[in-house]
């Protein structure tokens, strides 16, 4: 009994040390992901030169990473020399969530770009948002690549 | 455009003998009850005047196909085959020989016919006690020809409750969203079909995206999202007129909706710049409440059968979360505290459960809890599942699923799903296309 208890708990031992060293390898980059942030250019597209037209996110998450904020000011820059142009942010979110708390995650996402743009010196009268939750994605793979590149939010130009 | 008909009831006998068969729908369906449904007798003049009217051969078999396909589905009850039946249906009707049927091992037996009758259709049915050799019930309604499907209904709805003790929920609707093309470019359609997925309707074209659509309990009027002219907007439709109306006049995107109990008002979600908190609008004189203030992610709120209280989805303590307050806004609670993310809390008709999505580890879980958190119980496993609805006698819900693609994006579908609230008797409800984001009437008639 006793061996068979203790042989459990060594079992457990080393599963705990799998499942952590699964989740350590999962936290680094694999070249298209940073954590489970896309990082990679396929499906991006370009507002001009350079200049990219779409920040992607976390799961769960509506905040801005470093890389997404520089694709910001790059957008923001590109504003204030095209001063006639509005945009319109959309905001996604991956297919595993309920479709209505996905729809309130665009939301909220495509506002974290614009509230920094705004801080650029983009005035709210050129933005608006528009949610469409997991309705659109870009990638239809169920995997955790694909729905990186879903979690996103696009600046796209309205007029 | 659909038309609503009513029915016209008359009670012919008066129930009075004590029953003695008993189906226990509280538990699983380990033994559904030997039914024989006896095909509905019709004479030769009523029969060819149907065949000519409704184009169907045998009405009277017909009406009788639609109530022994409803009690299978219920999974409480096995209806025997016909062929081994060795009574004539008009004798039957009169008076059963009871061995007969007790030899093929039937509990009970519903027999009746059919008439045309001033222009109508008239339709008689008893439900009989095969081992007690006794009368259960014995109604008579009568209707237009064309409603021929809903009096199948009406008669499984009798015998469910004079059999389980409880309502029924054969003669009602499901509005849902019809669904094609690539998941990347989905065309979303409103839909409409009786609970045994016969007459089939699209209520709108696909030239805009909708999404959860919902009955209002008291009424044929629906509230849903629409993407109308990329503005996502709540509407309502009346599915009588098919007119159409946006809800309220808000400057930003308004989602998650649906009716109060007493079909008054709407409540929903309203975003604006990151923040989405829960409003009603009261449909009369279109005052708007706000009802929860937090600048959390605050949605699918949907209230209690009292209208007392609320359940809702909060990301307010990080994740999403169920919570309950009262229809003011007050004493807000969160109610879930198992491993996972929950969303999609729905009020049981009966007032005693909330149903939810949950995720966790990765897997999707349609769920029922009490109101107050304890009591979780899964009843079912998926990749991925959400949105369950209530029957409304709060006995089953129907909820869609969506398949794994592989990584070309290939082999997706969406598909709704019933179980019963013992987890028993899940089933596949067919459809037309691919489909989601069901949502149960209540009981037509009565």
């Amino acid at each position: 009994m006793k061996l068979n208890k203790i042989l459990r708990n060594g079992f457990l031992i080393i599963v705990t040390c799998f499942v952590l060293s699964a989740c350590a390898t999962s936290k680094k980059s694999t070249g298209q992901m940073q954590g489970d942030v896309y990082t990679g250019t396929d499906t991006v597209e370009y507002l001009a030169s350079g200049v990219p037209d779409r920040v992607f996110f976390a799961t769960n998450e509506s905040v801005l990473t470093t890389a997404s904020r520089e694709t910001l000011r790059k957008q923001a820059a590109w504003l204030r020399k095209n001063s006639k142009i509005t945009i319109v942010l959309e905001g996604h979110a991956d297919e595993r969530g309920t479709r209505e708390y996905n729809l309130a995650l665009g939301e909220r996402r495509a506002n974290a770009a614009k509230d920094y743009l705004m801080t650029y010196g983009i005035s709210s009268d050129r933005i608006s948002v528009l949610s469409y939750g997991k309705e659109r994605p870009v990638d239809s793979g169920s995997n955790p690549l694909a729905w990186s590149k879903n979690r996103r939010s696009v600046t796209v130009k309205a007029n | 455009m659909i038309r609503i008909i009513f029915l016209f009831f008359l009670f012919l006998v008066p129930i009075k003998s004590q029953a003695l068969i008993e189906v226990d729908i509280t538990r699983g369906n380990l033994n559904p009850l030997p039914i024989a449904v006896s095909p509905l007798s019709i004479d030769k003049v009523s029969k060819q005047t149907f065949e000519k009217l409704l184009n169907k051969k045998n009405i009277g078999s017909e009406i009788s196909s639609i109530v022994e396909n409803n009690l299978k589905t219920s999974g409480l009850f096995n209806p025997l085959n016909k062929d081994a039946f060795l009574q004539e249906p008009d004798i039957a009707n009169l008076k059963p020989r009871f061995e007969d049927w007790s030899l093929i091992k039937a509990q009970a037996l519903i027999t009746g016919n059919v008439n045309f009758v001033d222009e109508k259709l008239r339709v008689e049915f008893r439900l009989w006690d095969v081992l007690a050799g006794k009368e259960m019930m014995a109604l008579a309604f009568t209707t237009v020809p064309t409603n021929w499907r809903r009096v199948g209904h009406i008669i499984t709805d009798k015998v469910y409750e004079r059999l389980t003790g409880e309502k029924g929920y054969f003669d009602t609707r499901i509005i849902y969203v019809a669904e094609e093309g690539p998941k990347t470019r989905r065309i979303k359609k409103l839909a409409i079909m009786d609970q045994d997925g016969a007459n089939n309707k699209f209520l709108t074209l696909g030239n805009e995206l909708v999404l959860t659509p919902r009955f209002n309990p008291t009424s044929q009027m629906v509230t849903y999202l629409s993407y109308f002219r990329n503005l996502p907007r709540v509407y309502l439709l009346d599915i009588e007129t098919g007119m159409q109306e946006v809800v309220g006049d808000f400057p930003g995107m308004t989602f998650a909706p649906r009716f109060s109990p007493d079909g008054k008002k709407i409540i929903m979600s309203f975003a604006k710049d990151g923040n989405s908190d829960i409003y009603t609008m009261d449909l009369e004189n279109r005052i708007v409440e706000k009802i929860t203030n937090h600048p959390s992610i605050d949605t699918s709120p949907s209230y209690s059968p009292d209208g007392k209280y609320i359940c809702f989805n909060s990301d307010r303590s990080g994740y999403q979360q169920i919570y309950v307050m009262k229809s003011d806004g007050s004493n807000v609670k969160r109610i879930s505290f198992g491993r996972g993310l929950y969303g999609t809390p729905v009020w049981s008709p009966r007032g005693d459960l909330i149903a939810f999505t949950k995720l966790h580890k990765g897997k999707f879980y349609i769920g029922v809890m009490r109101t107050d958190g304890s009591g979780e119980r899964l009843l079912t496993e998926n990749f991925y599942q959400e949105a369950p609805s209530w029957s409304p006698n709060g006995r089953v819900l129907i909820f869609y699923r969506e398949t794994e693609t592989n990584d070309k994006g290939e082999g997706f579908s969406a598909k709704l799903w019933s179980i019963d609230l013992t987890g028993y008797n899940e089933r596949l409800v067919n459809t037309p296309s691919d489909a989601s984001d069901p949502s149960w009437s209540s009981l037509l008639s009565n």
